[in-house]
């Protein structure tokens, strides 16, 4: 579907849907009475291309392009206010997570949205060998945003790296290889599974 | 008549005794005002004190009594003597609580007190018991007209009571607009689902009720008579009439459906799919559950609702008002798509989404729960196609939708019957009745009840909201102010329960609300009459008809007791028993006037009863204070203030007079509806009286008061004050 939605798909119940059906929480959506005070609550609101208020009316409205590559959803910090708020009693925060989630799943959530790139680090990591490397985390996460910022930041954080080192905090050696969980196989084949599962609970919309 | 034989009773309790000098009191009320009786009580309101006045009231005579004690607003329990005509001299909250407790202030006040002896004594000379009127009747029939949901409503809760009903409908079915719905907006928890009208059960309750005599296919073609003794002429159809006695009348004449073809811009006539929400439901009837079609046979799988189509707008032929129900009409409408089949797309597209009543949120919800779009927006064009031009007010954007059925929810026009500022009442012997009039009644001011805003029915919005501007009717449903249906049945249930007091008040020639119970009516001295038809245009009631020699005639049942009649009388020829021109005229000149050097000026304060008099109570109850210079007294109304009074005080030496009444206009406080109006009209006329004795005009201030004004009902009488200081005294003391 173009990013300019069919007049005909427009207010439907179509997007809502798939919302419902796919998205976390998803079946709170036609909930909102737009009162917009969970938007007002954010202390990141302003910074939002779109604040929550406005994601549930575009759901609403059919604009499911729109939505799932938006990186307002992304912007989420998990603070709570809105949750807290909402006299409607709507899980904003779950539903956000939801919707960033799902649009990943889907292959469109914008690629260089800088938290969707770190859950990604983290996630690559950790399933690796069921723990985090936290050096190799670290590393990667000082390398994001390119070589020459990843040298300048490495510069930087290179004192704090040594003293870690000298009071045993920290393990250079960690960076080859590295340990994990006895049984690295077993949870692979765990998250393969999950994965199926969820994938067989997935509607095609 | 019997002698008259005033008692005049001072108490002392409440530190009226610590403040005042009781014996001058007893002296001034027996010397100056000569009253027959006087006694001084410890405290005049316990069992002791109340005694000793029926003592007097039994074995001495005493038939006028003073009590000179608290304002007549207190212990109204304890002092209520049968038989006799009484007044109140408020010492408490009139004197001693207004005034600091100072030597300095110790002789002015005690003069305040004085003065109120004097008034009380003097107002009770002038007064008599009111005896009731001889023209009373009693008459439990309850007619109704309108056989709607509210009409029915009245009907069955009247007849429940044990009144006889004669119930008449224009239509040869009952039913009205709620009889062509499909369902009604739930009254019931959960709230959740739309719920049967009720409307078949209520029929059958009328039809199995021997009480309720119904008349299909008819009209009312006249009115007349008054409370407790109605005439009405009932005529069907075919233009047979028969004539019935009824004691009281409930107007549930119900709403219009606004005219949709004058929303152009909305396709409503060129396109096939747009309907307004009383189609709509006619549709959904006539299916009986089966899936709803559009007038081209084809299935309906999406639904735009329109809200607020042709209302809440200030534009040419819109309504301005917002008709209340047809938010949750439209979540009602669009379940019946969703209940019936879930994968139809209903949007109900509002500004502001309005959800009365109880359940009014829980139905939103269920109505969101069940997959019904709402869309904050504002519709601008509906094209023949059906499609759906607004701009999304969340996400700021012009946008539209393509839908299979559009639906207008346009608001309710009340049949309110004529506009009787615009359509005058035929000359008395040439009455005829008019076909677009509800009532048909013969009264002098109109066939109808008054018009407010908007063109609904005046009723005592603020603070009666049943009490019409006409005795012994009541209106009630959409007729009276938008409404839905369990408010129309809530109304009727109300209006038939005052109408059922209209009827037992009306036997006892009592009054109705606001001066419930009141025995009192006014009369005129037809001798000095000039037929100049003040009384007749001012009433705010329509009480007074006139007769074939352009006499007016009182109709006391229909009357209010407000005394708009007797302050409107050039010739000052109408009077209450107990109130009259010279009951209050008698007070102001029986004061003590000092002389124009003593620097004791003399202020009158004529204060609404019902507002301003209990906000100057509760300022004395604050102990707010206000200038010993200051002698109130309490009127019915700021309409009873007749012009002669203002006349009178300036002439014999008050340096200022200050009017309260209440607020008047469109959003009106007075109790009497228009007598606060009447009186601000007579009084911007004053300013010539006051030229003529060549006095300043600043001298009479007249103040729209309200209950609430506790801190400035005695800062206006400060203001006064101020004024005669700055002006000077009034050079007419002798
Ligand atoms: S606070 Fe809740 S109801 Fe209000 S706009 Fe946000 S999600 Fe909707
Ligand atoms: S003006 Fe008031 S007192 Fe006079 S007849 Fe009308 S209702 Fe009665
Ligand atoms: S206002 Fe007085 S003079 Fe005029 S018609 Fe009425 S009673 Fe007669």
């Amino acid at each position: 579907m173009s990013a300019n939605t069919a007049v005909v798909e427009r207010y439907r119940n179509s997007f809502l849907k798939e919302v419902e059906a796919n998205v976390e929480e998803g079946q709170w959506v036609k909930m909102c009475m737009q009162c917009g005070v969970c938007s007002g609550s954010c202390p990141l609101g302003p910074a939002w291309d779109h604040p929550p208020q406005e994601i549930f009316m575009m759901i609403r409205a059919g604009k499911r392009d729109e939505v799932l590559t938006s990186s307002s959803m992304w912007m989420c910090t998990s603070c709570y206010n809105c949750i807290v708020r909402c006299p409607r009693e709507l899980p904003i925060t779950h539903i956000m997570h939801g919707l960033a989630n799902y649009a990943h799943r889907l292959g469109i959530a914008p690629k260089n949205q800088p938290t969707r790139k770190f859950a990604k680090l983290f996630w690559d990591n950790l399933s690796k060998k069921g723990r985090v490397n936290e050096l190799k985390l670290g590393i990667a996460l000082y390398f994001m945003n390119g070589l020459v910022s990843g040298i300048k930041t490495a510069l930087k954080m290179a004192p704090l790296g040594i003293n870690m080192v000298k009071t045993k905090r920290m393990s250079p050696m960690e960076y080859f290889g590295g340990h994990g969980i006895k049984d690295t196989k077993g949870l692979h084949a765990i998250l393969k599974k999950a994965r199926e599962i969820e994938a067989a609970k997935m509607q095609k919309f | 008549m019997a002698d008259v034989k005033i008692g005049a009773y001072i108490c002392k309790g409440c530190g009226i005794g610590d403040r005042l000098d009781t014996k001058q009191l007893a002296q001034v009320a027996t010397r100056d005002a000569k009253a027959h009786v006087v006694r001084e009580h410890d405290f005049l309101c316990n069992a002791d004190g109340v005694k000793m006045i029926q003592n007097d009231i039994d074995s001495e005579g005493v038939n006028r009594v003073a009590i000179c004690a608290c304002s007549r607003r207190a212990k109204t329990e304890a002092f209520r003597f049968e038989g006799v005509a009484m007044t109140r001299a408020n010492l408490r909250e009139g004197v001693i609580w207004v005034r600091p407790a100072t030597d300095e202030a110790q002789e002015t006040t005690q003069e305040m007190a004085d003065d109120y002896i004097r008034m009380a004594v003097t107002e009770t000379k002038f007064m008599t018991l009111p005896q009731g009127s001889e023209k009373a009747t009693y008459n439990r029939h309850i007619l109704v007209v309108g056989g709607g949901i509210s009409g029915m409503t009245a009907a069955v809760e009247a007849a429940k009571t044990g009144y006889p009903v004669i119930l008449i409908e224009k239509t040869g079915t009952l039913g009205g607009s709620a009889g062509k719905a499909w369902r009604r907006i739930p009254q019931k928890a959960p709230y959740a689902n739309p719920e049967d009208t009720g409307v078949a059960a209520l029929i059958k309750a009328i039809e199995g009720n021997s009480q309720i005599k119904v008349h299909l296919n008819s009209t009312l073609t006249k009115t007349s008579g008054a409370p407790g003794r109605f005439a009405v002429d009932i005529t069907t159809e075919s233009g047979s009439t028969t004539t019935e006695n009824v004691g009281a009348i409930i107007q549930a004449s119900g709403y219009t459906e606004y005219d949709a073809s004058k929303l152009t811009e909305f396709s409503y006539g060129k396109a096939k799919n747009v309907v307004t929400q009383a189609e709509l439901d006619a549709m959904a009837k006539a299916a009986n559950g089966a899936p709803l079609k559009n007038k081209d046979g084809k299935e309906i799988k999406s639904v735009a609702f329109v809200q607020c189509a042709g209302q809440r707008s200030t534009k040419e032929g819109h309504l301005n008002y917002c008709s209340g129900h047809c938010c949750l009409d439209s979540v009602k409408q669009a379940m019946y798509f969703k209940d019936a089949n879930p994968a139809i797309d209903t949007n109900i597209i509002y500004t502001d989404l309005r959800t009365p009543g109880a359940g009014g949120e829980d139905f939103y919800r269920s109505g969101q729960n069940k997959g019904v779009t709402f869309t904050k927006g504002q519709v601008n064009e509906v094209t023949t196609d059906g499609t759906v031009k607004f701009k999304d007010l969340i996400l700021n954007e012009d946008t539209e939708e393509k839908a299979d059925l559009v639906v207008l929810a346009t608001g309710m026009v009340p049949n309110s019957g004529v506009d009787i500022e615009v359509v005058k009442q035929d000359e008395p012997g040439q009455w005829k009745s008019n076909n677009e009039s509800v009532l048909n009644l013969d009264y002098r001011q109109g066939k109808d009840i008054p018009l407010l805003k908007q063109g609904f029915n005046d009723s005592h919005f603020i603070c009666f909201p049943y009490e019409t501007r006409r005795t012994g009717i009541y209106t009630c449903g959409p007729v009276r102010r938008p409404m839905d249906m369990e408010q129309a049945m809530e109304d009727a249930t109300g209006a038939a329960l005052k109408a059922i007091q209209a009827v037992e008040n009306a036997g006892q020639g009592r009054a109705a609300h606001p001066r419930s119970g009141d025995l009192s009516f006014p009369s005129f001295r037809r001798e000095g009459c000039t037929q100049c038809k003040r009384c007749t245009v001012e009433c705010p009631f329509g009480a007074i008809d006139e007769d074939e020699q352009r006499f007016p005639v009182f109709n006391e049942a229909r009357c209010r007791r407000c005394g708009t009649c007797m302050g409107a009388c050039p010739v000052r020829v109408i009077s209450f028993e107990n109130y009259s021109v010279d009951t209050v005229g008698q007070q102001l000149k029986n004061i003590d006037i000092p002389d124009e050097f003593s620097e004791k000026p003399r202020i009158l304060v004529l204060a609404c009863e019902n507002d301003a008099y209990p906000a100057l109570d509760m300022a004395a109850m604050r102990k707010i204070e206000y200038s010993a210079f200051a002698r109130v007294i309490p009127v019915r109304c700021l309409g009873s203030v007749n012009t002669i009074w203002l006349t009178d005080a300036l002439n014999s030496g008050y340096d200022g007079v200050v009017l309260m009444g209440c607020q008047k206009g469109d959003n009106y406080q007075c109790h009497f509806v228009k007598g606060s109006e009447m009186a601000h009209y007579r009084m911007s006329k004053v300013n010539d009286t006051l030229t003529t004795l060549n006095l300043e005009t600043e001298r009479v201030a007249t103040y729209e008061v309200a209950i609430t004004d506790i801190e400035r009902a005695p800062q206006l009488i400060n203001d006064m004050a101020a004024t005669v200081e700055k002006v000077g005294m009034s050079p007419f003391k002798f």
